[in-house]
């Protein structure tokens, strides 16, 4: 039986550094925060109760590095360390450095890591569940997606149209999922296309599951997530359902302990739906359920960490409202998206909406990390009353000093086909094919997670 | 502590029944500024000026104030800092008929595609104007860098994984003519 955690190791940087220091302030928790050479100064840093240096800025040498996060809770005398999401978030070797140094980790254990991190384990466990899941390996036919075993986030995903072009695809793909994730392991699983991306919010506490109803990611640029909302939009009930039910059932297989979510690919003319991958973390895109139930995950994330059982029964949640979430990214939308970092010389957000971020006038984006700026959250009774509260806030919004995508996401809310509700995941490219006069760039770069 | 969102709408709420379009409110520790906008809705710029408190070293779970000394080191895992984002000279180096290939963002140089794999090109390869000599990760995101010109490689000016300022000579080329 644990009591409250007294101080909690932040081993994380950017937006989600701040908003679990925040939460952490609420509930009358101090806060020590990691920071790399390049984040001394960060806002996160001026946030937190106190700033531990672990390591120059390259993250393999500092928020990536499991000894010396967890050295660093030791050093810090905390309770407990949230890791956010990425770096070490999904790493069982940092939730293992974290039990050997007698300090708790916020997330799942360390086999449950192993089990949702390795995308053919977590698949095996989906099967083993009932979940449906994409025709794999020589079943898969063309097109057919190439994916790392130790992908996530989107990262290590390519898609092949042909046969001919196959061998030299998964060639290329286990080079770069060796790169990035440090494992070669790549398979095969049917791409569908046009299709939608379904998630499913759980909670554990490693006895029981519950479910905080879905999120509709399908706006997204080379995998990488763009806006997200809360319910999905236009799911029949039977599929919303059946969603949920999926989601819980893998959950309680795994035990699952902490926040987590199952992520869903929706074929959006059948109705089917496929298992994709478990986030065994919080997520990027938790504000928007955040403003549909009310509640706050990351307090829950510490009480079951705490080792308290739920405070929630499934019938106790209740989705109210609709929520959309835009990420403003340091991207340069004049040139493909071309990252941006730079110096912040000024940072004017709309009020009076939840915007979750890391910069204000004078702030470093640096160009180590990722290149996620603000999460501008909006909330309304219905979703036609989330995206006016939403595009009116982005008008609102004015940041100098390094490029943005604000215009981009002003652009693909605005269209007709996001109001209806329910687009598919080439909505992104469709919009910007439609409203760019120059011809979109050859992409120059594969990216890494 | 400084101002959360719910405290700011507690402010908004305030400020919708009054006459006034900006509220400027400054205190050591923070500052924020709302302002009516065109559309009636408001914008807010705030600045957290708190210092932040340096590394607590208190292995025996003592406050963070305590200002024991550092002792193992433990969280001081590093030797230096490859942090910078100051801008390079750009192409400085093109004397007697070297070209520089410069970095086109700011990142971290890569010699080879993967760790463990042979390097793009070594000193004396030829290269062609479209030879991939480098890449530089900025933001996760993987860039080539081309040679950019024919010639032979002269020099390899920075080590692998060393960070690369926007514009900084990455490699120089000995131009030959085509």
């Amino acid at each position: 039986m644990r009591h409250g955690f007294r101080r909690i190791l932040v081993a994380n940087r950017g937006e989600i550094a701040a908003r679990i220091i925040r939460t952490c302030q609420r509930l009358g928790i101090e806060t020590v925060l990691t920071v790399s050479d390049a984040d001394a100064g960060s806002l996160p840093a001026r946030l937190a109760d106190a700033v531990i240096r672990i390591g120059p800025a390259s993250p393999a040498s500092s928020y990536l590095n499991a000894d010396a996060v967890a050295g660093a809770a030791v050093a810090a005398g905390a309770d407990a360390v949230h890791p956010g999401y990425g770096f070490g978030s999904e790493n069982p070797r940092l939730a293992r450095a974290c039990a050997a140094a007698g300090v708790v980790f916020i997330g799942p254990e360390a086999a449950t890591l192993e089990a949702a991190g390795d995308k053919l384990a977590a698949r095996e466990h989906a099967v083993a569940a009932g979940l449906p899941v994409l025709p794999e390996g020589a079943d898969a036919g063309f097109p057919v997606l190439v994916k790392a075993a130790g992908g996530g986030g989107g990262r290590g995903l390519r898609v092949v149209r042909d046969p001919a072009s196959l061998a030299a695809a998964v060639t290329l793909a286990s080079a770069e999922a060796e790169a990035a994730f440090g494992d070669p392991r790549v398979y095969l699983e049917r791409y569908v296309s046009p299709a939608r991306h379904v998630e499913v919010q759980l909670l554990g506490d490693g006895e029981r599951v519950i479910h905080l109803g879905d999120r509709d990611c399908s706006v997204q640029r080379r995998y990488q997530k763009l806006i997200e909302e809360a319910p999905a939009p236009l799911l029949s009930a039977p599929l919303r359902d059946g969603l949920h039910e999926a989601a819980v059932t893998l959950g309680t297989r795994l035990r699952y302990r902490g926040a987590g979510t199952v992520e869903f690919l929706v074929d959006a003319a059948s109705e089917a739906f496929y298992f994709l991958e478990v986030n065994a973390r919080i997520q990027v895109e938790h504000p928007v359920t955040e403003a549909v139930t009310g509640l706050d995950l990351v307090a829950e994330q510490i009480a079951i960490a705490e080792g308290r059982p739920l405070r929630l029964a499934q019938d106790d949640v209740t989705i109210t409202g609709h929520a959309i979430e835009c990420r403003v990214n340091a991207e340069d939308p004049a040139r493909d998206f071309t990252p941006s970092p730079g110096t912040v010389r000024r940072a004017v957000f709309p009020a009076g909406v939840r915007v979750d971020t890391h910069i204000q006038a004078g702030s470093t984006v640096p160009p180590q990390y990722d290149s996620l700026l603000a999460k501008i959250i909006a909330r309304g009774g219905d979703r036609a009353g989330a995206l006016a509260r939403l595009s009116a806030a982005l008008d609102r919004c004015e940041i100098d000093g390094v490029a943005t995508n604000l215009r981009t996401q002003q652009m693909l809310l605005a269209g007709a086909e996001f109001a209806r509700g329910g687009v598919d995941t080439g909505y992104l490219e469709r919009r910007l094919a439609g409203e760019t006069a120059v011809p979109v760039r050859a992409n120059s770069g594969a990216s890494r997670g | 502590m400084d101002l959360t969102n719910e405290d700011v709408a507690d402010i908004l709420a305030l400020l919708d029944s009054l006459p006034y379009d900006e509220l400027d409110l400054r205190t050591p520790r923070f500052r924020l500024t709302l302002r009516r906008a065109a559309d009636g809705g408001w914008t807010e710029e705030s600045r957290v000026l708190s210092e932040p408190v340096s590394v607590p070293q208190s292995p025996n779970g003592s406050p963070p104030d305590s200002g024991s000394p550092p002792d193992s080191g433990i969280s001081d895992i590093s030797e230096m800092s490859d942090m910078g984002d100051g801008e390079a000279a750009e192409g400085g180096e093109a004397a007697g008929g070297l070209v520089a290939v410069t970095a086109p963002l700011p990142g971290t140089f890569y010699r080879a595609p993967r760790p463990g794999a042979p390097p793009f090109v070594e000193v004396g390869d030829l290269v062609r104007e479209d030879t991939v000599v480098a890449i530089v990760e900025t933001m996760k995101l993987m860039n080539s860098v081309p040679a950019g010109t024919r010639g032979r490689v002269a020099r390899i000016c920075l080590a692998n994984a060393e960070f690369a300022a926007r514009g900084a000579t990455l490699v120089l080329i000995e131009s030959e003519p085509s």
